[in-house]
């Protein structure tokens, strides 16, 4: 658990971050979101300590952060940021297993965990170990520093937005793959993003600042229905806030079920039962259909969703 | 193994010249037809090498030690408030002519190798300080940011991330600084230094063109060496960090 207490932080007579609290449960992604220069960053390198806090208290587990060794303390957090900051020098292999020598574990267990992440994240061990940061696509590059951030096995994760310069479709597939990992490895997360989709998505709970301060900590679901104020209004959009409702659920949560799963009828075009409803109805809207099949996984038939649920209770 | 193919020719060709100019009279005698004179004999060739590359060696050490410590210094949190005045040092000391510092260091300390030492060592140390200095200032501080977000501690850092990085670029400071510190050497003789500038020195005095000649050959053929020494150094050091 972290846990930030009345914490300021000044640059000169910038007031970067200003008397914010924040808690953050054992386990639970907190997404950060915010416009430019609203102090998202400084928030996150205070927690690490990369910078001093110019007054607050900030507890993690319990224990106020500056008692701690600052190694010690970052060893334990793994920190991914936008512009990667991969070592030049250094194989992507010993990037990404720089931390678990920093633990000194041994060589067999570190190269072990390189190849288990190289492959978590996408990454071929037999190839892409041995390049070169300069050799790698930006897409590339953002999964190693992923990678390099949960290398060491932390209990926490300080993420600076991890996946922004990269194109809409590599961006989704990391953001999949974080739930993934989320989902598998259970962190504690701190992620920093200004895209609010990307909050609505990986968030147990988003802060929303600006200008230092926290306009509204909530769930995805509570900030899209009671927006705290005009600046959260704008920053989900008014217009598609529906839809945003939508793309937060899956079809599994509407769909009707049948009693045992079907062999789907050939070329019949439905949905996976892990799909968001907003997919469901785009999919509605496209086919002008007002039922769906549903299938599974492995894809087996296993139910319909229908248009009349979808919009009554699907928001 | 082919990278030290060319020095190490250099440096054959060297000692090779340095032992077979005292019989190549004909060579020199077409030179400089009307004297008998025509071999610098006071000191061996050998001799004036060996203290020649020992005047270069050790100011060359004593230069790199003080300049990228004290560049290490200034970059650190402790030292950063000399950085401003250190960097212009580096900058505006460049711009001082060697033979100045020579002129400067004979009143303060006499004649013969101590001055010379000195003015090589203070001319040397500026390009080795001005590169650490762009070195280590040039590296992208995202790789410093997750180097220390990492949980490396700073001499970690300094050690295994600033120095392998700046590493090609001080190395190049290195290689200026030694260039310029074996010619300027050579001038070492005017203040009682024994260098290869000696015949060149007594050549000029006593109208030998021959003298200066082999002076200038073994001081040019030196300069080579060195800088064909370095551009393989820079290049393993390029390879061993593939940068
Ligand atoms: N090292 C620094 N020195 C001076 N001012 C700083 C420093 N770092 C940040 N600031 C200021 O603090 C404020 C918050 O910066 P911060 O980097 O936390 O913003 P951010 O929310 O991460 O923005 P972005 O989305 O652009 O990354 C800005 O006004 C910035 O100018
Ligand atoms: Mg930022």
């Amino acid at each position: 658990m972290i846990e930030l207490k009345g914490v300021t932080r000044r640059f000169g007579d910038v007031v970067a971050v200003d008397n914010i609290d924040l808690t953050i449960e054992t386990g639970e992604v907190c997404v950060l979101v915010g416009s430019s220069g609203c102090g998202k960053s400084t928030t996150l390198r205070m927690i690490n300590r990369l910078l001093p806090r110019t007054s607050g208290e900030i507890l993690v587990d319990g224990e106020d952060i500056n008692k701690a060794d600052p190694e010690a303390l970052r060893l334990n957090m793994g920190y991914a940021i936008q512009s990667t900051g991969l070592f030049p020098h250094w194989t992507v292999a010993r990037n990404i297993g720089v931390v678990p020598d920093l633990l000194k574990w041994p060589s067999r267990k570190r190269d072990e965990r390189v190849n288990e992440l190289l492959t978590l994240l996408g990454l071929d061990p037999a190839t892409d170990a041995h390049k070169y940061p300069h050799q790698l696509s930006g897409g590339q590059a953002q999964r190693v520093g992923v990678a390099r951030a949960l290398a060491g096995d932390p209990n926490i994760l300080l993420m600076d937005e991890p996946f922004g310069a990269l194109d809409a479709i590599t961006r989704e597939n990391l953001q999949q793959e974080m739930l993934r990992i989320q989902r598998q490895l259970n962190k504690t997360t701190v992620f920093v993003t200004h895209d609010i989709d990307e909050a609505l998505k990986l968030a147990t709970r988003i802060a929303v600042m600006d200008q230092g301060r926290i306009i509204q900590h909530d769930t995805p679901e509570a900030i899209l229905r009671r927006p705290a104020s005009a600046f959260v209004e704008n920053l989900i959009g008014k217009g598609d806030r529906g839809l945003k409702l939508l793309a937060l659920r899956t079809v599994g949560d509407l769909m009707e079920r049948y009693p045992q799963p079907r062999r789907p009828e050939p070329y019949s075009n439905g949905v996976n039962e892990a799909d968001s409803l907003r997919v469901a109805l785009s999919v509605m809207v496209w086919q002008n259909s007002a039922e769906l099949p549903v299938f599974s996984e492995a894809g087996e038939e296993i139910g319909t969703v229908k248009r009349e649920q979808l919009l009554q209770g699907g928001a | 193994m082919r990278l030290w193919l060319a020095p190490a020719a250099w440096i054959a060709l060297l000692c090779a010249l340095a032992a077979l100019l005292p019989v190549m009279t004909p060579l020199f005698s077409w030179v400089e037809p009307g004297t008998d004179n025509l071999i610098y004999t006071r000191d061996s060739f050998y001799f004036l090498l060996q203290s020649h590359i020992w005047l270069v060696a050790v100011s060359a050490t004593i230069g790199t030690l003080v300049a990228v410590s004290a560049g290490i210094f200034v970059t650190r949190p402790a030292g950063s408030d000399f950085l401003p005045l250190v960097s212009q040092i580096a900058s505006i000391g460049q711009t001082v002519p060697p033979v100045a510092v020579l002129a400067l260091a004979v009143p303060a300390m006499g004649f013969g190798e101590k001055p010379t030492l000195f003015a090589l060592v203070l001319y040397g140390l500026l390009p080795i300080l001005r590169n650490t200095l762009a070195g280590l200032g040039g590296i992208n501080p995202a790789v410093l940011e997750a180097a220390k977000g990492m949980g490396m501690s700073s001499a970690h850092v300094l050690f295994k991330v600033e120095l392998p990085l700046a590493g090609r670029v001080i190395l190049a400071g290195i290689r200026t600084s030694v260039t310029i510190n074996i010619a300027t050497a050579a001038i070492g003789s005017t203040i009682g230094a024994r260098t290869l500038g000696d015949p060149v020195i007594a050549g000029l005095v006593n109208g030998n063109t021959a003298y200066v000649l082999q002076g200038a050959i073994l001081i040019g053929l030196l300069a080579l060496a060195t800088d064909s020494l370095f551009e393989a150094t820079e290049r393993a050091w390029a390879r061993a960090f593939s940068i």
